[in-house]
């Protein structure tokens, strides 16, 4: 009798479960096997993949020459970009938390740049930005600095690419905010009695508090700084002056002079304007791997996101 | 844990098969074919994928009107604003798109070698179409490796765009027809500001800039891309050589990479009313024939000519030649109504009212000789220049290629350096961008 019913809780699990574990392995399983299977082959998506061994590997590993350079800014972005954002949005939310006025207006004026759809916030940041028509070096200008030619500029592209991730830090902001709320006020007038400091309250109370909101926020940051793709894409377009996407795209990938050419972006300009997907592939196995591994690290290193702990 | 393995393999396995059969395609036969003998009337329904949207659309559909006027029986079902990749993914996939037209030949290579686009051969060979209507370097880039897969729709041509009056003010009534005169000229005509920096600009030699790319500058030094086994000819072609000397001088001559490349960052959206050439900025570009169109609309009262874009020393003999590329229109290998599809691009790309009312519309070059000496033609004085240039024989294009356009960003990252007075070896340089493009290639051939 209990095998039965125990049976009977099996299948209605399974047919809960079923739909879910259907679309994992048509959507995820099974790409994820063909692309790791492409990646030892030679495709061009038209013609039938030819088996390569190893090539596109050795390619990978010895071969292209812009994959140092790609690897490189992805990587620089990741160590970057991901903290000052993090940091950048949990200012502002501190910031927001002790606002006596006007705090749902604040709210709402730094949250908003974060609805811009990224398209549309990259190009009017470049135009912020234009060296010369740019309303910040023409104020730059009115102090008696020289501006620099933000996203023209090698050097300078990448930074200007971060002061965007700032401007449109909203995302990650309103989460740190409603955790920064919700950390219990008994804890901090606990601190105050036993003579704790701002900073040892920062450190002892709000930190571990926010340990599970910080982790969420490192860990989709890196996913998303290791996939980078559109904004730089519409940086270097736009910055080109040629403010479109799509249409040859690939050749403007990287402008100015591979300063902003993400490992994602390399990846499409090889599949799509290369031909050359079983490379792409093998590129893409990288990636997932490196994802991957980034997330297992952070997860061990910050045991406390787990719920149980967290609790 | 033998269990799981048990069932893992086989299904990972199965999953591969299984994917390999689905997502492989199918590689060069098969797919839709001519009937012995043309059919007296077509009919059915066919689907016509193309990229053009808005204003561009409507032009597009005025041909595909006609052609259903004259074939009562086919019903056309356009599908406007459509990506290539995403085409072409849909045509892989074995999408039933009977007519789809790609803004890009860089694809040519891949469509032709796979069987996604039908070899049309057949059917012109049956139809007896005059292929002699369209020069040899369009009927280049419409084939690949012997294979007619495509036809060419219309074509983009580049030349020499000048400001009669900024050129007359400085004593020029004529625009320069070697690249040394465009040099002497671009410095006569660059004046700056009090500061050093650059007000007015002769001509802009930095690549990157608006159209200033290798392959629109190629023609002038008849500079080669790649060997009949598509490998690379970069190194080896004298032409690129002598281009990029040529520029670098330029460079120098105006200031330097770093004034250039500041006065660049300032440049107005290409194809807004503040393109560098219509505002005044820049007194001669090199730009394709549509930009006639964009002058009309947003700066009718620019007085400026065309000429061709001007040649390298050693290679005046090219004078008259420039870049062409275009659109490229194909069968599926989906299709369902090869007959109706081949008879609508046959219209499309042969019919001489069809090609003139394309034309007129999107301002593009027509690609068959009547088309291009119609008296229907509506276009402007400037425009001559253009129609000049594509049947000119000097006239070339960037060939197909089994990596796509690949060659060109591999260049292209080179060129970036090299203006940048980063690289002193051009020879090295050149030898490097070989064995980049041919490392590609290798690897595209699959060893």
């Amino acid at each position: 009798m209990a095998s039965a019913i125990g049976r009977r809780r099996t299948r209605v699990a399974w047919g809960f479960l079923g739909p879910s574990v259907l679309g994992m392995l048509v959507f995820f399983v099974f790409p994820l096997v063909m692309t790791v299977y492409y990646s030892f082959t030679s495709f061009d998506l038209s013609n039938p993949p030819r088996w390569n061994s190893f090539a596109n590997w050795k390619f990978l590993f010895g071969g292209d020459p812009l994959i140092g350079q790609a690897t490189f800014n992805t990587l620089w972005f990741v160590a970057i970009l991901v903290p000052v954002r993090i940091a950048g949005a949990m200012l502002v939310a501190w910031a927001l938390t002790r606002a006596r006025t006007a705090s749902g207006a604040l709210r709402t004026l730094y949250y908003l740049p974060a609805l811009i759809p990224p398209v549309a916030s990259t190009i009017a940041f470049v135009f912020l930005l234009n060296p010369a028509t740019g309303p910040v070096n023409k104020l730059l200008g009115a102090v008696g600095i020289e501006g620099p030619g933000w996203f023209t500029s090698p050097a300078w592209a990448k930074p200007s690419l971060v002061l965007l991730g700032l401007w449109v830090l909203g995302d990650i902001m309103i989460i740190f905010l409603a955790a920064l709320l919700d950390v219990p006020v008994e804890q901090y007038e606990a601190a105050e009695l036993d003579g704790a400091n701002g900073a040892q309250r920062f450190r002892h109370i709000t930190i571990p508090n926010m340990a599970p909101v910080l982790m969420f926020s490192l860990i989709t940051g890196i996913i998303a700084a290791l996939q980078y793709f559109t904004e730089p894409a519409v940086a270097s377009s736009t910055a080109m002056g040629k403010a479109a996407v799509g249409e040859g795209a690939s050749g403007m990938l990287g402008w100015p002079d591979q300063s902003t050419l993400t490992y994602g972006q390399l990846l499409y300009q090889k599949a799509f304007g290369a031909n050359l997907f079983g490379y792409a592939s093998a590129m893409a196995v990288v990636l997932f791997v490196a994802a991957g591994v980034v997330t297992a690290v952070l997860l061990r290193r910050f045991s406390s996101f787990t719920p149980e702990v967290a609790a | 844990m033998r269990t799981r393995t048990r069932i893992v393999i086989p299904a990972l396995v199965a999953a591969v098969a299984v994917g390999t059969a689905a997502c492989g395609g199918s590689s060069g036969g098969g797919g839709p074919t001519a009937a012995a003998s043309a059919p007296p009337t077509v009919s059915g329904t066919i689907e016509f994928w193309h990229f053009f949207t808005d204003r561009e659309a409507t032009v597009i559909q005025g041909v595909v009107d006609d052609f259903e006027k004259a074939n009562p029986g086919v019903k056309v079902v356009v599908k406007s604003g459509q990506d290539d990749q995403k085409m072409r993914q849909a045509i892989s996939a074995g999408q039933p798109i009977d007519v789809a037209l790609s803004y890009s030949t860089d694809q040519v290579g891949p469509l032709c070698s796979s069987g996604d686009f039908t070899d049309l051969t057949p059917f012109i060979e049956r139809d007896k179409v005059d292929l002699t209507q369209i020069p040899k370097t369009v009927l280049g880039y419409t084939a690949y490796a012997g294979k007619r897969c495509s036809m060419p729709a219309l074509a983009d041509v580049y030349g020499l765009y000048y400001n009669k009056d900024l050129l007359s003010a400085a004593g020029y009534t004529q625009p320069p027809k070697t690249l040394s005169e465009l040099s002497d000229m671009a410095v006569k005509l660059t004046k700056y500001n009090a500061d050093g920096s650059i007000k007015q600009l002769g001509f802009m030699p930095l690549l990157g800039y608006y159209e200033n790319a290798e392959a629109h500058w190629g023609p002038s030094a008849d500079a080669q891309w790649l060997k009949e086994d598509g490998t690379s000819a970069i190194g080896s072609s004298p032409g690129w050589q002598t281009l990029l000397t040529w520029q670098k001088d330029l460079i120098e001559r105006l200031g330097g990479y770093a004034k250039l490349a500041k006065f660049q960052a300032a440049l107005g959206e290409e194809f807004s009313a503040q393109n560098d050439f219509q505002t005044g900025r820049v007194a001669m570009n090199l730009d394709g024939e549509y930009r006639t169109a964009f002058i009309a609309d947003q700066a009718p009262k620019l007085s400026y000519g065309t000429a061709p874009f001007p040649s390298a020393q050693g290679f005046e003999s090219t004078y008259g030649g420039g870049y062409i590329t275009g659109n490229i229109v194909g069968i599926g290998k989906g299709s369902k109504n090869p007959e109706a599809a081949w008879a609508f691009i046959k219209y499309l790309t042969t019919d001489t009212d069809a090609q003139v009312k394309l034309a007129n519309g999107l301002k593009n070059v027509p690609t068959t000789h009547d088309a291009i000496t119609s008296p229907q033609l509506q276009l402007p004085e400037q425009f001559k220049t253009f129609l000049d240039i594509f049947e000119n024989e000097h006239s070339s294009t960037t060939p197909p290629s089994s990596i796509g356009a690949e060659y060109q960003t591999i260049f292209g990252t080179h060129t970036a350096k090299w203006q940048q007075g980063k690289v002193a070896d051009l020879p090295g340089m050149l030898k490097q961008v070989d064995s980049e493009i041919d490392a590609a290639v290798k690897l595209q051939a699959g060893s």
